[in-house]
């Protein structure tokens, strides 16, 4: 059986605009999001407070957390990969933060510097704060289902760190398909691992479609009981590790699936597709979502 | 096993209709020398049935006019099935004098899209079916039928399942071994799917089922594996995910043979077909035809020149 509702973690403004190569003006990130206000979607990632140095595409984020509307009902999560970060982004006025782990060694070298173990560390300085501050924290866990470097990743090293990010007091648990090639065998093993450790309440997937896999493996996490889901308007955001491939799973393809199954979300789909047009658009580009392809007929 | 712990088929066959339904609805016209050579490297992929061409009026589709040059050129691969589609008594035996040793009839469970395709009545339709049935029982010619529109149709829009439970009978009494359920413009999602086939089973052993999905709007994977999980063991696709849709301009068909064979793979489901040869056959006919491929595992493994 089904959850009867599903809570859709709309990523575009950042992971979606972080992995486009074209810079966004501020503007249109902020119109980008206040659109998506209007959508019924409940929770919108912002931006990130990362060093503009690694990720120029968010060097705006302060701009962006103050210049949007914040509607009553939404959650705008920022990114905080540190204890500077965060501060910063309270000083802007976030209200929720999310920290990025990972099952891989190789890729937290790679992406952040240091060894799972020392992340986590970083992390807890952010935990700390944060509960002085009262301010939730989701955390993320990336190559859930594989990794570039590493390749296979085991169930259980995701049950591990997943496990060590919901002790340290995150709220929610997003396991990341990071380079979209699991699918649904090996989603359900990876989530079968993880549910013995988090209540699965807690946990949310965030798959990518590189391999055309997510709204396949999405369906399997719903029939175990997962009810949040990761995705991206347009499905902007491509991959970093395929040039030319696909990225992150489009909101309005997710969204025409769960109306499909009878399964409440509260997201208009006429509306999401809207500002998947005004955002692609303004990148100059197509957009990723199947569903938009069809209705819009070109 | 890892697909029978899970209560998933152990074998999975697939029905390769890129040369047919995809380059059916490609703009482009496919010279008959490229046709014969995508399906010979199809033969050499380990799939077990290539739907080759279409005896129909080259009138009505023009893409298909090569249909016996097509037939007689192709190699034959000890194995593999070569059925094609025959609307009537003249194309089976237009398709039998070319060689043809299995073919195909497609009927609809919508009545409008029966009139607006093939000019006549479901009714009518199975009718002509019947004819094409006899002849082939009487020269041990296997007979395919197709139930297009199984989970929406572009004119009358939803179709209830009883319906397609109802034309998919009266296919499989006539003779058709196997019935292929077409989500002809892929509105389906995991809910429809589900429901259309527990009215279809009601009807016609599990066995004799395949699904038919086009990824019009995303949908495919996850509608094929909710029919997987439900027993069915026959999906067709399309190499390179060929052929458009008609019905929603700029919109893609067919679901990629290589993003089912992806799924199925990481399933532990044995199929017998190489996915690598697969996307080379798949990046043969997209340079031919001077587009991009449509398979998503295409795209992803040959930007980074690697496969999983």
């Amino acid at each position: 059986a089904f959850p009867k509702r599903v809570k859709v973690v709309e990523v575009g403004p950042r992971d979606g605009l972080q992995n486009e190569k074209n810079v966004v003006p501020t503007p249109v990130k902020i119109n980008l999001i206040n659109m998506l206000s209007e959508t019924g979607l409940q929770v919108i990632e912002a931006t990130s407070f990362v060093s503009p140095k690694w990720v120029p595409q968010m060097a705006d984020h302060t701009e962006v957390m103050q210049g949007i509307n914040k509607l009553p009902g939404i959650s705008y999560p920022v990114l905080t990969p540190n204890l500077r970060g965060f501060q910063a982004a309270v000083a802007a006025g976030a209200k929720e933060v999310s920290i990025f782990g990972a099952a891989s060694e190789l890729f937290t070298k790679k992406n952040i510097n240091c060894s799972i173990e020392e992340s986590l560390e970083r992390f807890d300085e952010v935990m700390t704060a944060a509960r002085a501050a009262s301010i939730p924290v989701r955390g993320y866990v990336s190559c859930v289902l594989g990794c570039p470097y590493e390749g296979k990743i085991s169930a259980a090293k995701v049950a591990e760190v997943s496990k060590k990010m919901y002790s340290m007091g995150c709220y929610e648990i997003s396991l990341g398909d990071t380079i979209g090639i699991g699918t649904p065998g090996s989603m359900k093993e990876m989530l079968t691992a993880v549910m013995k450790e988090v209540p699965v309440g807690a946990l949310a997937v965030h798959c990518h479609d590189t391999y055309g896999q997510a709204l396949a493996n999405i369906l399997v996490a719903l029939q175990m009981g997962v009810s949040v889901v990761d995705a991206s308007v347009a499905g902007l955001g491509g991959c970093p590790y395929a040039r030319g491939a696909s990225g992150n799973v489009a909101t309005e393809d997710l969204v025409y699936m769960l109306n499909g199954l009878g399964i409440h979300t509260g997201v208009d789909l006429q509306k999401l597709m809207d500002t998947g047009t005004f955002i692609c658009n303004a990148l100059n580009r197509r957009s990723n979502s199947k569903v938009s392809q069809a209705c819009c007929r070109l | 096993q890892e697909s029978q712990a899970s209560g998933l088929p152990e074998y999975i066959k697939i029905v390769e209709v890129g040369p047919r339904d995809g380059l059916q609805n490609e703009k482009v016209i496919v010279p008959t020398d490229i046709k014969i050579e995508l399906i010979n490297r199809l033969s050499r992929t380990g799939l077990p049935a290539i739907e080759v061409t279409s005896f129909v009026s080259s009138k009505w589709v023009p893409q298909m006019a090569d249909h016996k040059e097509v037939m007689r050129g192709i190699e034959r691969h000890p194995g593999v099935q070569y059925p094609v589609l025959t609307p009537n008594l003249q194309g089976f035996h237009s398709a039998i004098a070319a060689g043809a040793t299995e073919v195909s009839v497609f009927g609809a469970a919508s009545e409008s899209f029966s009139k607006m395709n093939i000019n006549c009545s479901i009714e009518e339709s199975i009718e002509k079916f019947e004819e094409v049935a006899k002849s082939a029982r009487n020269m041990n010619i296997p007979v395919r039928g197709y139930v297009s529109c199984a989970l929406g149709c572009p004119y009358e829009g939803n179709i209830i399942p009883a319906k397609v439970a109802e034309v998919s009978k009266r296919l499989y009494s006539m003779g058709c071994y196997e019935i292929s359920l077409g989500d002809t413009i892929g509105v389906g999602t995991p809910g429809s799917m589900k429901r259309m086939l527990e009215a279809v089973m009601k009807e016609i052993p599990l066995s004799a089922l395949a699904v038919h999905c086009h990824d019009t709007y995303g949908q495919a994977l996850a509608n094929i594996l909710t029919a997987i999980q439900m027993g069915v063991t026959v999906v067709d696709s399309s190499v390179a995910g060929l052929g458009g849709c008609p019905y929603a301009k700029g919109a893609t068909g067919n679901v990629a043979t290589e993003d089912v064979l992806y799924m199925l793979n990481g399933l532990g489901i044995n199929t017998g077909v190489n996915l690598y040869r697969v996307m080379e056959a798949g990046n043969f006919i997209c340079t031919a035809l001077n587009k991009k491929t449509n398979s998503k595992v295409a795209q992803a493994s040959f930007s980074t020149g690697t496969t999983n």
